[in-house]
């Protein structure tokens, strides 16, 4: 029962990053009708900002972590936006899946280059420390962890539902030629949503790196991962998201230590096919409707 | 005025394909015939995506199930006529059983559905050693043997690679000049116009998918025997995407812009051998550029300069908008 009890925090823990990822995902699918594939790398980057920033600017950890946030806000969200999404969006869906896919390789390969292939040992945020909770030992970082995404999430669902701005960009995402006609910048909306999708990836990249390690290859589970979260949770929807994300951290570590690790990848892979077979919108997911 | 017709040019470029690996080292042959097998494949995703209008990750694997299922029935003894019809099969098969729920759905289901799919074939062919050889994979299978054409040389297997190529695009041709063929390009033109011409679009889309999975099995079928060794790294999903990206720099929907496609992510290595650990970081811009400037491919790039230069060859200015209407 207390391995039980581990296992389980742990999954939550992992989870509850990949939701952070899903949910950028999900808004920017929302927003802008693009498919990220470079989802996974938006992730794995930051935590190299952050490295450079330790090594090559000597600056101490809070510095360095806000320096990478807000690299990784220009680089992922304004520059990503205006170089790549913007000039493609008269071209239809196709050509700009096929360019995040490209994306995805150029900044694989980039910090293959630039950084080495090895994987960079990177700084903690909490304590290394173990509780022991009713015989169960339960990592401090993997509670905090879960405590910090959680918070993420809450503040940004207050954010979007309470906010002017939060509003407007549910109408931009919802309908944005009836947002326009009321009066909305569509246009600043959707910006704010590319930014927003950065900074959370930024903030999973800082929390998932001390688990992982900084790899240039880490983007290709976690892009992985953050699409079938999107996707069983309901594509549609920010609980959705985050529900998503939990479910397949816990089912992960679960298999992994119960039933098999050499099939471990398999087994989120599987629950995406099951969904799409039994609910294609996803868990929570509302039916969008045929656009006929 | 008559232009030199397209059966010519058709002509010549056969003709030049029969003569490239005159006098040529093995290992331009291989190039060449490894181009023709990929040429087959991303012919194939072309019907998917390119007619169809559907994004299939999954082409690496098909190509997988097409290579693992001639190695173990040729290693068995089984001749390579018999064992090549059965992978083919089997793609077809596995397409239609995977197409189907993903499907249902609008949106880019298939994409993740294929996606995972091939993630899940790479590591079932890694972790099943009793049948895939695990991690270390296949080896020795016997190139086929015909009779009086005995394919185990290199420039014979090159011909006969040329051959299947050759039989395949031309059914490839027939598909897509059928009536059956012309619904796929009404679906991606305009899929609600095609449904209230009474087409039943989900069908259709099924069958190009499935059809295209056909041609990935065919694919590695030729990719068995060709390389003679095959492990799960071959059919990554990297590979998958390697494919794809074939038929979207050449031009999906063109008909030879996939076989363009395959020269050029084949070649390009080759040529930028100098640049060593950045041929990645370059093709990857490159791929960007494409499709900031050109989504519709090489060929697409090629028929508007070739517009820009010999404008209004058949419009009249004045009647463009006349013509439009």
């Amino acid at each position: 029962m207390s391995q039980f009890l581990q296992v389980l925090l742990s999954g939550l823990s992992t989870g509850s990053i990949y939701a952070l990822a899903a949910i950028g995902f999900t808004l920017v699918w929302q927003a802008a009708q693009t498919v990220n594939f470079a989802q996974g790398e938006f992730v794995m980057l930051p935590a190299f900002f952050v490295l450079i920033g330790i090594h090559w600017l000597h600056m101490p950890l809070w510095l360095a972590l806000i320096f990478g946030l807000i690299v990784a806000v220009i680089v992922l969200g304004l520059l990503f936006k205006k170089l790549i999404v913007e000039p493609m969006l008269p071209n239809g869906g196709l050509p700009l899946i096929i360019a995040t896919m490209a994306l995805s390789i150029l900044l694989k390969e980039g910090t293959k280059q630039f950084y080495g292939a090895e994987a960079q040992p990177y700084p903690s945020l909490f304590p290394q420390t173990t509780l022991h909770m009713d015989g169960a030992v339960v990592s401090v970082q993997d509670l905090l962890n879960l405590v910090v995404s959680l918070t993420i999430v809450v503040a940004l669902t207050l954010f979007l539902n309470r906010t002017r701005t939060g509003r407007c960009m549910q109408a931009t995402a919802q309908n944005p030629a009836v947002a326009e006609i009321l009066g909305v910048n569509t246009k600043r909306m959707v910006l704010y949503t590319f930014l927003i999708n950065a900074a959370l990836a930024a903030l999973a990249s800082f929390l998932i790196s001390p688990v992982y390690l900084a790899k240039f290859s880490n983007g290709e589970t976690l892009g992985l991962v953050a699409f079938i979260a999107a996707i069983v949770g309901g594509f549609n929807q920010i609980r959705g998201a985050l529900a998503g994300g939990l479910l397949i951290g816990v089912l992960d570590n679960l298999t992994a230590t119960y039933v098999t690790t050499e099939y471990r990848a398999a087994l989120p892979l599987v629950l995406l096919i099951v969904i799409i077979l039994w609910r294609p919108q996803g868990l929570l997911g509302t039916s969008e409707g045929r656009k006929v | 005025m008559r232009r030199p017709g397209k059966p010519v040019l058709l002509g010549l470029g056969l003709v030049a394909l029969a003569l490239a690996p005159v006098g040529q080292t093995d290992y331009i042959l291989y190039i060449l015939s490894s181009w023709l097998v990929f040429a087959i494949a991303a012919v194939g995703l072309n019907l998917t995506l390119g007619y169809a209008g559907q994004i299939s990750l999954a082409q690496a694997s098909f190509m997988g199930i097409g290579a693992y299922t001639v190695a173990l029935l040729t290693l068995a003894g089984v001749p390579w006529l018999v064992a090549m019809p059965a992978g083919v099969l089997l793609c077809f098969l596995v397409g239609l059983a995977l197409g189907f729920p993903a499907l249902r759905v609008q949106g880019h289901f298939l994409a993740f559905v294929t996606l995972a799919f091939n993630t899940l074939f790479f590591l079932v062919a890694r972790n099943e050693d009793w049948l895939t050889g695990g991690p270390y994979g296949l080896s020795g299978m016997p190139r086929p043997d015909f009779w009086l054409f005995n394919t185990d040389p290199n420039l014979p297997f090159y011909y006969f690679t040329l051959i299947v190529f050759v039989i395949s695009s031309a059914l490839m041709w027939g598909i897509v000049r059928s009536p059956w063929g012309r619904a796929f390009k009404a679906l991606r033109e305009n899929p609600i116009r095609a449904e209230s011409l009474g087409l039943d679009t989900r069908r259709i889309t099924l069958l190009a998918f499935a059809i295209g999975s056909a041609y990935a099995g065919l694919a590695g079928a030729m990719f068995s025997p060709l390389v003679q060794y095959i492990e799960p790294g071959s059919f990554s999903f990297v590979q998958s995407l390697r494919v794809l990206l074939m038929v979207v720099v050449g031009g999906s929907g063109f008909f030879f812009g996939p076989v363009l496609g395959a020269a050029v992510v084949i070649l390009l290595p080759e040529f930028l051998r100098f640049t060593e650990g950045y041929y990645l970081m370059i093709y990857a811009t490159m791929v960007i550029l494409l499709m900031v400037f050109c989504p519709s491919g090489l060929i697409g790039l090629g028929q508007r300069l070739r517009d820009r230069f010999r404008p209004g060859r058949e419009l009249r200015g004045d009647m463009k908008q006349g013509a439009q209407l």
